[in-house]
């Protein structure tokens, strides 16, 4: 068992400028399920690297538990990096196939015997052991190849996409096995994907990177309830945040003759680099939709309905005044706004509904730096 | 039937791929589509498909990992790295009931390769083992130096091809792999560490297969990989310093390189500011010293060591006939028309498919060498081939018919 620090970790890959992986600073607690999440290009294999030892750490620091292994090499870290390989080996036994590395590394028979044994117990497989691979499922196969990493006991699990390969379904079932049999194991694992909704189903904690730069570490509920910035608020969440940035004047946001009431604490924080303008965040399920007319509401035209049994979404346009003006923006687009409604009063495409944010539920930003504004 | 909307990506797409039963599962295609040839370990389905005369070998796997796979042969492809031929990436499978079927990656079966349980599966040398061993380290030098790292480095992952007396050894799985500039000390490490691993539990898998025999210490043949890299990797790229008074070092440095089947491409060679001392490191090496010299002289295009063999039996040639001053192609020339081909064309058509013309020829060499110590006199090549026909090739079992009935392909 082990804690992973990463201390100003930096890679700047040879003949690139701008680092990959920028002053990494992220402590990783002992037995805790983190994952790395963030688009495309942001970093996130490349501090999995570094943390195997794959990737040459260009200042900074790396720790596994109190030791500096900056400098070590992958296979002396302690560490096993899970679903890289999977061929199993047809003549040895499902046993062999678990323990073989430890008969490498020349362990007693009687210790390799056990530790599989505890292994198989945990994986289901212990009826299988004395047989041949031949005779497993393919859900089983794979727990095989998860046992070979787990009767090494290493202090730290390293898994990089592991289901980018599985389709939708096997995804999701998938995603809750390894979850579950993580907690089972208790052994620290940091998890990478580009994929928000895995982040926030899997992690204990989430750390979201951007270009390089950490923007946030927190549980999934800190990431979804308070996101620190900007982008973590559009990236964590589906569907995504409905965000705009508009004009202050006498403690509203503007938005065209509609006016958003903004808390004095929050109008006082800005600072010149705002420009007098403020960045507001509202998730789909913090409109409400109100008569025609409502004072403050916002016209929104029904595009399509997302209709999901328990929840339904309209992703709509600001119409009206506001239409066309590229006030807001949404995970669907430039303009467009996602709506929760109720399942069982769904719009027709086509209509105008109109929306009010429910008190207390928009997210404040600077327009400025992005920075979450607390308010 | 409902209509398939296939996509096929590829560099010069055989019509011929339309075909193929790609509504059918990989798993359930029919024999006779089918060519028997012995397969590695894989967790995909994997089967030989005769197509247009020659055999394809295609690989139902995840579409992204697909595409990634094949962009990654076609770039190992233009480093000159030794891997299979990617033929093309095909999605859009369905079963005639509309179900989805998995994409296939399709690559080039290698002519004259083997899979390293085909090796064992016949009686073959004591030092099988080794020279695979050998022949994997060379691979991976050689990956490694383009900047590759493969991620999966196993027996199962590559093919072995006859090369003269030892082996030459091709990548046949990208899978895991990543192109970089250049890779970390840490990258080259974990790579041979999951060679190692991979290769003991291989031939444990062997052993327990009762294919290899109980006594062969297989870690220690998974260790020898990890010794013989490091010792080629150090040979190729350390840096060594001199006195400016020792530049012979230089030219021998370089031809030790050549020893070893490598050119130099570019040396660095630094002096320190007195010029007392001068420190020299290989920047650039390319494999194929032999191969590449045996090319530029006759136009033969064969493996690195059976190309060292041929060059030997042409430098000889030039001794025997008292030519070792003239211009060297044109003494290459002659002995390609009268040496070399009239050997190779003197095995009877039939027998020819058995073995490459250049293993042939080394085989030849072999025997005559070995039949000339038992008559106590030097047998003419000629003389040499009708026995190497009649008492060798003739009885040697067809070796890719055997191995594809042997059933140990399919029972992973
Ligand atoms: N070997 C490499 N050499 C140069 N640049 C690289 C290399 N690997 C990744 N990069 C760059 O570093 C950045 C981060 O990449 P990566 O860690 O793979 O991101 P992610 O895993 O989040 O997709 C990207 O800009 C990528 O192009
Ligand atoms: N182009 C090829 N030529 C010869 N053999 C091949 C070729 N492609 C695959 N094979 C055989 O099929 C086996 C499995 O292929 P591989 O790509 O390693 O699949 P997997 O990704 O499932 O491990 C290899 O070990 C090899 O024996
Ligand atoms: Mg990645
Ligand atoms: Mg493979």
């Amino acid at each position: 068992m082990a804690t992973v620090t990463f201390d100003k970790a930096t890679r700047i890959y040879p003949g690139t400028e701008r680092p990959a992986v920028d002053a990494l600073d992220l402590a990783v607690e002992d037995g805790e399920f983190l994952v790395l999440v963030g688009p495309s290009g942001c970093g996130k294999s490349t501090s999995l690297r570094m943390l195997a030892g794959l990737e040459d750490v260009n200042a900074g620091r790396i720790l596994i538990g109190d030791r500096d292994v900056t400098d070590v090499q992958p296979k002396d870290r302690d560490i096993a990096m899970v679903f890289q390989n999977y061929a199993l080996y047809p003549h040895m036994t499902v046993a062999d196939n678990m323990g073989f590395a430890l008969k490498i590394a020349g362990k007693p028979k009687a210790e390799i015997r056990s530790r599989v044994e505890e292994a198989a117990k945990i994986l289901d497989l212990t009826e299988y052991l004395d047989r041949k691979p031949k005779a497993l499922s393919g859900g089983q196969r794979q727990r095989v190849a998860m046992g070979r990493a787990i009767v090494r006991q290493p202090q730290v699990f390293l898994m990089d996409e592991p289901l980018s390969n599985l389709d939708a379904k096997l995804r999701v079932q998938t995603r809750t096995q390894i979850a579950s049999l993580q907690r089972r194991l208790g052994v620290t694992t940091v998890y990478v994907t580009h994929d928000q909704t895995e982040a926030l189903t899997m992690g204990d904690r989430i750390a979201v990177l951007k270009d390089g730069l950490l923007q946030q570490v927190g549980t999934p509920r800190d990431m979804y309830d308070t996101p620190a910035n900007v982008f973590v608020a559009g990236f964590i969440g589906s569907p995504a945040m409905n965000l705009g940035t508009f004009s202050l004047a006498e403690g509203y946001a503007q938005l065209g003759s509609t006016k958003i009431s903004v808390p004095r604490t929050a109008v006082t924080a800005l600072g010149a680099d705002d420009n007098a303008k403020i960045t507001i965040g509202f998730r789909p399920e913090s409109l409400d939709v109100v008569p025609a007319g409502t004072p403050d509401s916002i016209p929104v035209l029904v595009n399509i309905v997302e209709e999901l049994g328990s929840d339904a979404f309209v992703y709509g346009e600001l119409t009206g005044e506001l239409g066309s003006k590229g006030l807001l923006h949404s995970g669907a687009g430039e303009d467009q706004v996602i709506v929760r409604v109720d399942p069982r009063k769904v719009p027709a495409k086509g209509e105008t509904i109109h929306v009010t944010i429910r008190t207390g539920e928009q997210h404040l930003f600077h327009a400025g730096s992005g920075l979450r504004i607390d308010a | 039937m409902m209509a398939q909307n296939l996509q096929i990506t590829a560099a010069a797409p055989d019509p011929a791929l339309l075909d193929l039963p790609w509504d059918v599962p990989l798993e359930e295609w029919p024999a006779d589509v089918l060519a028997a040839l012995p397969r590695g370990i894989s967790r995909h389905v994997v089967r030989f498909v005769k197509l247009s005369g020659r055999v394809i070998a295609v690989k139902e796997i995840g579409e992204s990992v697909a595409y990634r796979e094949y962009e990654l042969l076609r770039q190992l492809r233009r480093l000159d790295a030794p891997s299979v031929e990617p033929v093309g990436v095909i999605t859009g499978r369905r079963s005639p009931d509309g179900e989805p079927l998995e994409a296939v990656l399709i690559t080039q079966h290698l002519q004259f390769s083997l899979p390293y349980r085909a090796l064992f599966s016949n009686t073959l040398q004591p030092d099988t083992a080794t020279r695979l061993i050998d022949a994997l380290a060379v691979l991976l030098v050689r990956l490694h130096l383009s900047g590759f790292y493969w991620g999966d480095v196993s027996l199962s992952n590559t093919l072995f091809r006859r090369d003269a007396e030892s082996f030459a050894a091709y990548l046949v799985d990208a899978e895991t792999g990543d192109l970089h500039n250049k890779l970390t000390d840490g990258q080259r490490s974990y790579d041979l560490e999951i060679a190692r691993v991979n290769i003991i539990g291989e031939l444990m898998d062997l052993v327990a297969g009762e294919f290899l025999d109980e006594e062969e210490d297989t870690v220690a043949i998974g260790a020898m990989l990890v010794e013989r890299y490091e010792e080629l990797w150090t040979a190729l790229t350390d840096e060594e310093s001199f006195t400016a008074d020792a530049r012979w070092r230089v030219a021998a440095r370089i031809e030790r390189l050549n020893d070893l089947g490598f050119d130099v491409g570019e040396l660095d060679i630094m002096t320190d500011i007195d010029g007392t001392t001068v420190r020299i490191q290989p920047k650039v090496v390319d494999a194929g010293h032999h191969s590449r010299r045996l090319m530029r002289l006759t136009g033969l295009d064969v493996q690195e060591n059976q190309a060292r063999r041929l060059l030997n039996d042409l430098d000889a040639h030039a001794a025997a006939t008292d030519r070792q001053n003239d211009e060297e192609s044109f003494v290459a020339h002659d002995w390609l028309t009268q040496v070399f081909e009239p050997a190779v064309r003197a095995v009877p058509r039939e027998l020819r498919r058995k073995l490459e013309p250049a293993q042939v020829f080394h085989e030849l060499l072999d025997h005559r060498w070995f039949i000339s110590k038992e008559r106590g006199r030097d047998v003419p090549l000629a003389e040499a081939v009708d026995s190497y026909v009649t008492d060798v090739l003739r009885h040697r079992p067809d070796e890719l018919a055997v191995l594809g009935a042997s059933g140990l392909a399919d029972d992973a």
